[in-house]
């Protein structure tokens, strides 16, 4: 990441059925660590947990922390959210660490893009920061 | 405990390497530990050891080689008081 840009993208891949396996073996442990109650009121709505929106917003998460640059911070899964609004459009809320992370670093705004297809789940990222003047 | 932590790592982690060879301070994110790779690994070792690892441990750091993550159970278990026969006898 170049630290005096402005746009940051964040990118990941996840493999669905790795999530699946996940929720299989490790079931509510697995999702309530990593999926914040909202999260899991979309994922579950229907005929039990959907694999593929789950992995769609692990990768969400996995995205916003590379450009919240998280090393060896210790960061949650669940501060990081996938916000669903009622027209369909996804947002990213930080919460806790995360928030601070963020903060930290100058970002006032984050855009958020998910998809899946059969095998896959991607999410990107973008995020702008305040320009180092204003960042002071 | 390591070899039961190799034991988890051979079976969650899907590592590019045999976990059951590796040195203990090898970097696993260097032989294709993922973060979701590290979610299941905690969980399990979680499982294996009765023990709960707080926010302030989901570090990178934290999973990032046998002997890191030996190093965090044995805190954990040092913090509840708990002693297995295998964590005291590895």
């Amino acid at each position: 990441m170049n630290p005096a840009g402005r746009i940051h993208v964040g990118l990941d891949l996840v493999r669905i059925g790795h999530i699946e396996a996940s929720v299989e073996r490790f079931g509510s442990r697995f999702l309530d660590r990593v999926f914040t109650e909202g999260e899991l009121r979309y994922c579950m709505a229907e005929r039990g947990p959907s694999a593929s929106r789950l992995a769609a917003r692990f990768a969400a998460k996995e995205a916003a922390r590379k450009i919240l640059c998280v090393d060896d911070e210790p960061v949650g899964w669940r501060s990081i959210e996938v916000v669903r609004a009622s027209s369909g459009w996804c947002d990213l809320v930080l919460h806790g660490a995360a928030r601070t992370l963020a903060r930290r670093a100058g970002y006032v705004g984050f855009s958020l893009s998910m998809t899946h297809e059969s095998e896959y789940a991607s999410a990107v990222v973008v995020g702008e920061r305040r320009r180092r003047k204003e960042n002071r | 405990m390591k070899d039961d932590i190799r034991e988890i790592l051979h079976e969650h982690a899907r590592l590019t390497q045999d976990a059951r060879t590796l040195a203990d301070g090898a970097d696993l994110y260097q032989v294709g530990m993922t973060s979701h790779a590290s979610v299941n690994v905690m969980l399990a070792l979680e499982s294996r050891f009765d023990i709960e690892f707080p926010d302030r441990m989901l570090r990178r750091g934290t999973f990032a080689s046998v002997a890191a993550m030996r190093a965090a159970v044995e805190e954990l278990l040092a913090a509840s008081d708990v002693r297995m026969p295998q964590a005291v006898s590895a």
